[in-house]
């Protein structure tokens, strides 16, 4: 390395393609979180659930296992199936989302570092894609990649026919947990880039979740309708999936966060909603993520 | 030589205030001063060449590219050291700095390679390894131009360089400023309150006042004009005397407590001076021969009314 050169030079070097800077910032981003013992040791639990569940499938496939265990009519493997993994793993995510969000945009906002990175042939869009991608990327492995991996376990046990007849179940873990972590990376960047300290911005991912589940009740029980559900996110996460893996509403499904209770508003209603979220996370996003700020 | 910067009617309004007002000019230099007294406009002229507010009109062009079309490809040509401070905390120096050239375009291998280089090169070549975080002012500001430099930059910004630097550390800074402009790679633009830093380091300078530019003026050619200045301490001259002067073809400046600074023209001799002040009872109680500094320029500048050009 020719750190001896102790003169300014210019660079006529080769540069990297425009589109691909964005991905620049995840990779710093996971390169911090690898010498995070905590992130590690978090992600390596979150893949326990995705082993339990290998497991299931194996043991259902495996005759003599059923015998041994007894439990021949206990598993069954099916739409539910795969709508549990996802409900939990989804949890899993929601908690990394509330660990590692925060700590995307409030620190470059509270050291004033958004000059430097709009200085430069970054715009303000793919700066919010990098920062975004961090979430994605870690949150994908935790979610439809392993589920994805699952039901191809389950199709190549199981045989063609039944990979064809439940292709839909793919296409819902795929788009299910895609809504659920893109509205969760949005919030936790939103959240991260209007509240500078991380442990409040953390916390208030936590209450946008709880809060407004008690406020979409609170609403339902004193003006005695189920409109309110539209301010509960796990109620609109949950109805758009039971509708994605066509189970039935009123049976809830998925872990615990994610439970359908009670009457419904119609499932377009919660994808309007989970829409109108999304866009308001990017508004926020868009009136913070700025070079300078002006004063009117 | 090609203009750096080209004002073409430039206007920036936020809200319905109008903060630069119909900017027109071309600035060539290798190292351009921007002048200007508190809420002239320096920092939002910076931040719309940078393409973080849009103009309301007209345009700017860095080397003939146009910030509004072109703004990406502008901002690649550019290095910026901003005013406050603005890094990560939690960063190591030349992690920070790797980032953002690598941010510019730069492949990981040579970013890595010139944040080291740069921090050699700003003197930090010790504490490259320490978290940001842990430098001190003057540390910082060379961090920062570390990250301004780093990716090879054919404009850079220096906003407010020598801010809260001690002497030693500034003069290491105007060092470093002198260093750049006289390789010749890249063009400077430096936005400053301190006069001598723009006199040190700037060979034109462009003055602004309430968002009008007051004056912009070739400094090297004013150091290099063979004018005679002159500065007379007066007793008892009042307005009259200096008109009479102006009346010879001198241009005039008036300075409290009966200081005249004054450029003779050709074919105008001192004695005449003297013989205008006898006529009107005016003692000339000292009188030296000097150069306009920039501190006249400027001054001249702010006397203008409603800005100027």
């Amino acid at each position: 390395m020719a750190v001896f050169k102790h003169a300014y030079k210019g660079y006529d070097g080769p540069l990297t393609p425009a589109w691909s800077r964005f991905l620049v910032l995840p990779r710093y981003a996971f390169e911090e979180m690898r010498s995070s013992r905590f992130y590690s040791m978090f992600f390596l639990v979150s893949m326990l659930a995705p082993l339990i569940f290998a497991l299931t499938i194996y043991i259902e496939h495996n005759l003599s296992a059923l015998k041994m265990l007894q439990i021949r009519d206990v598993i069954e493997i099916n739409s539910r199936f795969f709508l549990n993994f996802l409900g939990w793993q989804s949890m899993m995510a929601f908690f990394m989302a509330a660990f590692v969000g925060p700590g995307q945009i409030s620190p470059d906002l509270a050291n004033s570092a958004l000059p430097l990175y709009l200085a430069r042939p970054f715009s303000r869009v793919e700066y919010v894609l990098g920062k975004l991608s961090v979430l994605l990327i870690l949150m994908s492995a935790m979610t439809w990649i392993p589920g994805l991996l699952l039901f191809i376990l389950e199709a190549s046990l199981e045989g063609g026919s039944w990979f064809t007849q439940n292709l839909r179940i793919a296409g819902a873990i795929f788009l299910g947990a895609w809504i659920w972590i893109l509205l969760l990376s949005l919030l936790a960047l939103a959240l991260s880039a209007w509240v500078k300290w991380k442990p409040m911005a953390g916390g208030l991912l936590f209450g946008v979740f709880f809060v407004a589940a008690g406020f979409s009740g609170a609403i339902n029980a004193i003006l005695r309708t189920q409109w309110g559900n539209l301010l509960n996110l796990s109620h609109l996460i949950g109805a758009v999936w039971t509708s994605l893996f066509e189970q039935p509403m009123h049976r809830g499904s998925g872990a615990v966060f994610f439970r359908v209770h009670g009457e419904d508003v119609p499932t377009w209603c919660c994808w309007m909603a989970l829409l109108a979220i999304c866009a308001l996370c990017l508004y926020l996003l868009s009136r913070k993520i700025r070079g300078a700020e002006v004063v009117r | 030589m090609e203009p750096v910067i080209e004002l073409d009617n430039l206007e920036v309004r936020f809200g319905d205030r109008i903060i630069l007002k119909k900017l027109n000019g071309s600035l060539t230099g290798r190292a351009i001063g921007l002048l200007g007294p508190n809420g002239a406009g320096k920092s939002t002229l910076i931040n719309t060449l940078l393409g973080f507010h849009q103009p309301s009109s007209g345009t700017a062009r860095i080397f003939g590219k146009d910030i509004r079309t072109d703004a990406k490809n502008v901002r690649g040509l550019l290095g910026y050291m901003p005013e406050n401070d603005s890094f990560i905390a939690s960063m190591s120096g030349v992690h920070f700095v790797r980032l953002m050239a690598e941010l510019s375009g730069l492949p990981a291998e040579q970013a890595m390679e010139r944040a080291h280089e740069a921090f050699f090169w700003v003197g930090l070549g010790e504490a490259r390894y320490r978290n940001l975080g842990t430098y001190s002012l003057g540390m910082k500001q060379m961090a920062k131009l570390a990250q301004a430099i780093a990716h090879g930059p054919k404009v850079l910004f220096l906003d407010e360089p020598t801010n809260g630097l001690d002497p030693p550390a500034r003069a290491r800074m105007i060092n470093l400023i002198q260093e750049i402009r006289d390789r010749g790679e890249l063009r400077l633009i430096l936005s400053s309150h301190l006069l001598r830093d723009v006199d040190e380091c700037c060979d034109e300078v462009l003055i602004l006042k309430d968002g009008r530019i007051a004056a912009s003026c070739n400094l090297e050619e004013e150091r290099r004009a063979n004018r005679k200045f002159l500065e007379l301490e007066t007793r008892g001259a009042n307005g009259t005397f200096t008109d009479a002067i102006e009346s010879l073809g001198c241009e005039t400046a008036a300075f409290p407590n009966g200081r005249i600074k004054l450029v003779m023209p050709d074919g105008v001799e001192i004695r005449q001076l003297y013989a205008l002040a006898a006529a009107q009872n005016v003692q000339i109680r000292r009188l030296n021969h000097k150069r306009d500094s920039l501190e006249d320029i400027f001054l001249k500048a702010m006397e203008v009314p409603n800005g100027g050009i």
